[in-house]
């Protein structure tokens, strides 16, 4: 059964078995702006927490995206080389970013829920 | 917001009411983007009219028998060659050259000039100025005003559509038109396109007019950014500094041949140094060879790994369709279509110089 959990660097994850796929929220797009270029992890390469896993560009300036947990990546959206915009027309949907296996998943338990997200941004 | 110490400009709250959101930049809070998005607020300036709130920029009017005396003193330039309404790029410089603002110069009168500085300049600019006019009969007057840049080919028609005729006034001209305004056809985003500053209370009835047309929309800074950057046109603070002198930044088109020669400017026995000397390095545009955008700050290289230049200035363009920017490197490598790469977090990306400006300027040069 998947679970989705949200960080306060407005990164959504969906979890699903060992396996987390990970977005930017609706509210994060919106600052943003439209993007014009994302630069994606290799598969395999291993994150730690916090490290910059992502790199979303829009017009004005770079924003990096973070890990949320630690865990090996095993999918890149590569649909976003061609359409970065689909970040901002569909953060939760097409426009997800990468697949990781987790490594530890009590790291989880540190994340919100939608009701504490919702709650975080308004 | 970071902007807790920064100044609100007089119209934020229209700004507010527009949705924008809001920025820091040089001491100001400046509305950076409107819900249209800085995408959207950029293609419409090139194709219809889009409003610019520029009031965090400094009018500082000259007047008095010896203005141009400060003048020519202040700028490379001669003011007394200058014919009345015509407006002037020119520079500040100080004694080694350095470039300390760009500004724009307009004649009003005999002996009154309007000058334009950047607003993260204004004050310094203004204390050089007063420095520089010890013991002349010059009145600086630095005006409180709002500021306003309409900007796009369908700037003067948006314009004359409320009664403010400007067909007669070609580009890099100002005048007068009514009191307390002052009006130049002129701009940074590379099209045709008009600044005017105005009393606080004309610009919001000026601005209920301009807003009854459904062709002119709010522009932020950020979309002022990527207009004037595909335009090749420079930031002071990025691609212009104290530390870069006119010849390198490919500048001398402002300074005039005899006030290279004679010129008595601050700065001018340094300029003609190195203009004797020839750049070192050069002010070019830097186009990326793929869809990531390569920023200010990132070192350039040539294919053996050289540094080579740095990047002042760098986004996407929205009218050029890929990334632009713009830097300075080494003379021997600014010819256009020279290959060299830029590090962007530790992977070498390869760019091209490239001409400026990326997207040809549409003035009303009459």
């Amino acid at each position: 059964m998947a679970t989705i959990y949200y960080t306060e660097d407005h990164e959504w994850l969906h979890v699903e078995g060992e396996i987390a796929t990970v977005g930017i929220t609706d509210y994060a797009q919106q600052q943003l702006g439209e993007l014009v270029f994302v630069e994606l992890p290799e598969v395999g390469k291993s994150l730690k927490k916090g490290d910059t896993a992502v790199v979303v560009e829009s017009v004005k300036a770079a924003s990096d995206v973070y890990a949320p947990i630690d865990g090996d990546v095993t999918e890149a959206n590569t649909a976003l080389a061609s359409d970065p915009t689909l970040v901002n027309s569909a953060p939760a949907g097409d426009g997800w970013l990468w697949k990781m296996k987790l490594s530890d998943k009590s790291q989880l338990d540190g994340l919100m829920d939608e009701t504490a997200y919702n709650a975080h941004t308004s | 917001m970071t902007g807790d110490e920064a100044k609100n400009l007089p119209l934020a709250d229209l700004h507010r009411k527009a949705g924008a959101r809001f920025g820091a930049f040089a001491g100001w809070s400046m509305p950076l983007t409107y819900p249209a998005g800085v995408m959207q607020e950029h293609l419409h300036t090139r194709e219809h009219a889009g409003v610019f709130d520029i009031s965090h920029m400094k009018l500082i009017e000259l007047s008095g028998p010896d203005t141009g005396a400060l003048l020519d003193r202040a700028c490379p330039l001669t003011s007394a060659a200058l014919p009345l309404r015509q407006s002037k790029y020119s520079l500040l410089l100080n004694e080694q050259a350095g470039i300390l603002d760009d500004v724009i110069v307009t004649r009003l009168a005999d002996t009154r000039f309007m000058m334009v500085a950047n607003a993260g300049n204004a004050v310094a600019d203004e204390a050089h100025l007063r420095m520089l006019a010890n013991g002349l009969d010059v009145v600086i007057d630095p005006l409180d005003r709002v500021f306003l840049a309409i900007q796009g080919p369908e700037a003067e028609a948006a314009l004359g559509r409320i009664g403010n005729e400007t067909a007669g006034l070609t580009f890099m001209h100002g005048i007068e038109p009514r009191n307390g305004w002052f009006l130049t056809r002129s701009g940074y985003t590379g099209e045709d396109g008009f600044e005017i500053s105005l009393s606080e209370t004309d610009a919001r009835v000026l601005l209920d007019e301009l807003f009854s047309n459904d062709r002119v929309m709010w522009v932020g800074l950020a979309a002022r950014d990527s207009l004037r950057l595909e335009a090749g046109l420079c930031l002071h603070g990025s691609d212009i500094t104290p530390d870069t002198n006119p010849v390198d930044a490919g500048l001398m088109w402002a300074v005039p041949k005899s006030v290279r020669s004679e010129g008595r400017f601050v700065g001018a026995a340094a300029l003609r140094d190195f203009a004797a000397r020839g750049a070192v390095e050069k002010r070019v545009g830097l186009k990326p060879e793929g869809r990531q955008p390569v920023r200010a700050g990132s070192s350039l290289f040539d294919a053996d790994g050289n540094s080579v230049g740095r990047v002042t200035s760098g986004g996407f363009g929205p009218s050029a369709g890929h990334p632009v920017a713009m830097g300075y490197v080494a003379a021997e490598f600014a010819a256009v279509a020279t290959r060299l790469y830029a590090d962007v977090r530790g992977t070498k990306l390869p760019v091209d110089v490239h001409s400026l400006p990326f997207t040809p300027h549409r003035y009303r040069k009459g």
